[in-house]
């Protein structure tokens, strides 16, 4: 796996989503979902591209699964509508969508064996015999059961279901396949190759992916794109490096990544650069586009491996007092405490070994960040 | 401390089991008696279970019993099983609770009543009595001891399982058989089971709606009784108890044989993961 093609090598110009005259083959057109007085999911709209690999994010009860039940047919919008290829599917029973979902749950079924479990959608499609065992042999090796064919569920471990699960799902080879959560019970070190696997099959087999995951490392790392979630409405939906650089709120900042949040008012917008007047750091700048008339707060977000230390005098300068640092082996975060009490995170690469390292607790140090490297939110 | 059984603990449990088992013990026992007379030990004898075999009238009666218990209980566990699906799936709709009151209902019902109002109905139907009332009576009753075991298990049941079938292209009927049913066969076996023994040794009911012909081997007992009790009757009763927990062990021996094979299987996938 060492001389793996980075997946993201092909896909560099896999962006659908900015091209007006593409067609999306996934559309949820103004869909809510109520389940009595409860609104699951509030008048969401989204288009997904076929061969596109879109990731749900979200915290617990958000509307992640109810979004992907509506989709394989298990749950009906109560308003909106769902089109697959340009079609309304709404009528359209889940026996007969070209949609195959692995569930939160694994939903095996504890009276097959494990190859009898992953052939039964293939059954379905009464494809010859020889053909369905070849393709289970297949599944059983991608999720590296093979020793376990012939065990019923229940003599499963809870990670070894979970694979199970993403085998059966994947055994047809839906054209959208909705993942809940497929990997959240595997350990960290199969849950990597796993999500390799999942790519090469995507990438390969030309397959649309919408998956559901708790861990935002593994949808930076897999996804085309990204939606996250809160009370059943998309906070934003864009790719990992937009989200992660550009958040449209500190909700999704807060959400993906480790950021620094500093609270102020908009002084002036000129040129392409915000100034704001901060009570934490003074007078702080940074670029970016935007109308705003002076005097309304906004927030000033900024990654804690952007900052720098310094020791000359610079524009951007936050001057505080070594607090607390968390030693992470390759990093170091510095939490900086501020003459206002508030705390900023500046993480610096360690470079040198520990022993040597220059700053240590209770210093007087000065950050810094580049004006560019900031994003001003209002929200 | 003293972790060993007390006399007390002793006597209890004797007196406990005397009190349980001690008439069936007795009604064994006197069926191999040599004597007529029940209740005088004159040697061991298989006699009695010969004559029972030429007894054509309990023989009848057993036939007609065995028949009746077999479709009666057959027909109760599709009709039962349906009913507490109806139930525990099909959400709210007008007259659930009606419904399902109606189902508990024919349990507490006491049997004299149940037996009564069949009896009526099939006389104001004008419909002949015989095999077939006490079939469709027993039918009635058993279906709904069914019903609430079958329920009690689909209450605990996982939709997912079935959602996950429909998911990979099996229609909804198809998934019934092929996932629900083989999920939910226990509860329907012991249905069965329990409506088949309900059957086999019901008196008051068959006695209100049977006719001409349709003896049932409860009724012939009952009616022999009380002309005295003959070693022969003792025979079959010990033939029936001798059935009875053939299958019970059987049904139990299969269900541990089963766990501790889950149990074993799963050390081992906890082993390997
Ligand atoms: N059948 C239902 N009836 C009533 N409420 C429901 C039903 N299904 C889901 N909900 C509610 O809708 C909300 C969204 O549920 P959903 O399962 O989509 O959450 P989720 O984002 O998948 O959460 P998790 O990450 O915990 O799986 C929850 O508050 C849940 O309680
Ligand atoms: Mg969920």
């Amino acid at each position: 796996m060492a001389d793996r093609q980075p997946a993201s090598a092909s896909r560099k110009t896999f962006a659908p989503w900015s091209d007006p005259s593409a067609e999306p083959f996934i559309v949820f057109d103004n869909v809510t979902k109520r389940f009595g007085d409860f609104v699951a999911v509030n008048n969401v709209s989204l288009n997904v591209y076929e061969r596109e690999f879109f990731s749900l994010l979200g915290p617990s009860g958000c509307g992640k699964t109810t979004l992907l039940r509506m989709l394989a047919g298990f749950e009906t919008p109560t308003e909106g509508r769902i089109l697959l290829d340009g079609q309304d599917i709404s009528t359209i029973p889940p026996y007969r969508r070209p949609v195959n979902m692995m569930f939160q749950s694994y939903a095996l079924f504890p009276h097959m064996s494990v190859a009898d479990n992953i052939a039964f959608g293939l059954k379905q499609d009464k494809m010859p015999k020889p053909e369905i065992e070849e393709r289970v042999a297949d599944m059983l090796r991608l999720v590296k059961l093979e020793q376990f064919a012939g065990r019923k569920p229940h003599q499963l471990s809870g990670g070894q279901r979970q694979r199970v699960a993403l085998a059966r799902s994947l055994a047809k080879r839906p054209k959208v396949l909705l993942l809940d959560e497929p990997l959240g019970a595997l350990d960290k070190k199969l849950r990597e190759e796993t999500q390799f696997e999942l790519m090469d099959i995507q990438e390969n087999l030309g397959l649309t992916f919408m998956i559901v995951t708790h861990d935002q490392e593994e949808a930076m790392t897999v996804s085309d794109r990204i939606a996250v979630m809160d009370h059943g409405v998309f906070v934003q939906v864009a790719t990992p490096a937009e989200m992660y650089e550009y958040p449209n709120s500190r909700y999704v900042a807060d959400f993906i990544g480790d950021i620094n949040i500093i609270k102020g008012t908009i002084k002036s917008t000129a040129n392409g650069a915000v100034t704001l007047e901060t009570e934490d750091a003074g007078t702080l700048v940074v670029h970016q586009a935007m109308d705003a008339i002076p005097g309304t707060p906004a927030y000033i977000a900024i990654r804690p491996e952007k900052m720098q230390v310094i020791s000359g005098v610079s524009q951007n300068q936050i001057d505080g007092e070594v607090w607390d640092i968390a030693y992470l082996g390759d990093l170091s975060i510095y939490h900086v405490k501020l003459p206002s009490g508030a705390i900023v995170k500046a993480s610096q690469t360690n470079v040198t070994r520990l022993i040597e390292r220059p700053i240590t607790w209770e210093d007087d140090i000065s950050l810094t960040f580049a004006p560019d490297a900031a994003v001003v939110l209002l929200d | 401390m003293n972790r060993g059984p007390t006399w007390f603990n002793v006597a209890s449990v004797t007196a406990g089991f005397a009190f349980l088992y001690l008439p069936i013990v007795i009604l064994v026992v006197y069926s191999f008696n040599e004597s007529r007379l029940v209740t005088v030990w004159a040697g061991f004898s298989t006699k009695w279970y010969v004559a029972l075999f030429q007894n054509q009238g309990l023989l009848d009666a057993a036939w007609v019993t065995v028949r009746v218990a077999f479709v009666s209980a057959t027909v109760a566990t599709v009709l039962g099983t349906m009913a507490a699906i109806v139930l525990i799936r099909a959400g709210r709709f007008p007259g659930r609770t009606l419904f399902s009151g109606m189902i508990y209902a024919p349990l507490v019902m006491p049997e004299v009543i149940t037996g009564l109002s069949l009896l009526l109905l099939f006389v104001a139907m004008n419909f002949a009595r015989g095999f077939w009332t006490v079939l469709i009576a027993h039918i009635t009753f058993s279906m709904c001891f069914v019903a609430v075991v079958v329920q009690s298990r689909l209450v605990t049941f996982d939709r997912s399982v079935e959602e996950a079938a429909l998911d990979l292209g099996c229609p909804p009927l198809k998934t019934f058989f092929q996932i629900t049913l083989p999920m939910i066969l226990p509860a329907v076996i012991s249905g069965w089971m329990l409506a088949f023994t309900l059957s086999l040794d019901d008196l008051v009911i068959a006695s209100f709606t049977t006719g001409p012909g349709a003896t049932t081997l409860p009724m012939k007992i009952y009616s022999q009784v009380r002309l005295g009790v003959t070693p022969e009757i003792n025979a079959v009763c010990t033939i029936l108890i001798g059935i009875v927990t053939t299958g019970v062990v059987a049904a139990s021996l299969i269900t541990k044989r089963q766990e501790m094979e889950r149990q074993r299987a799963e050390r081992l996938a906890v082993a390997e993961a």
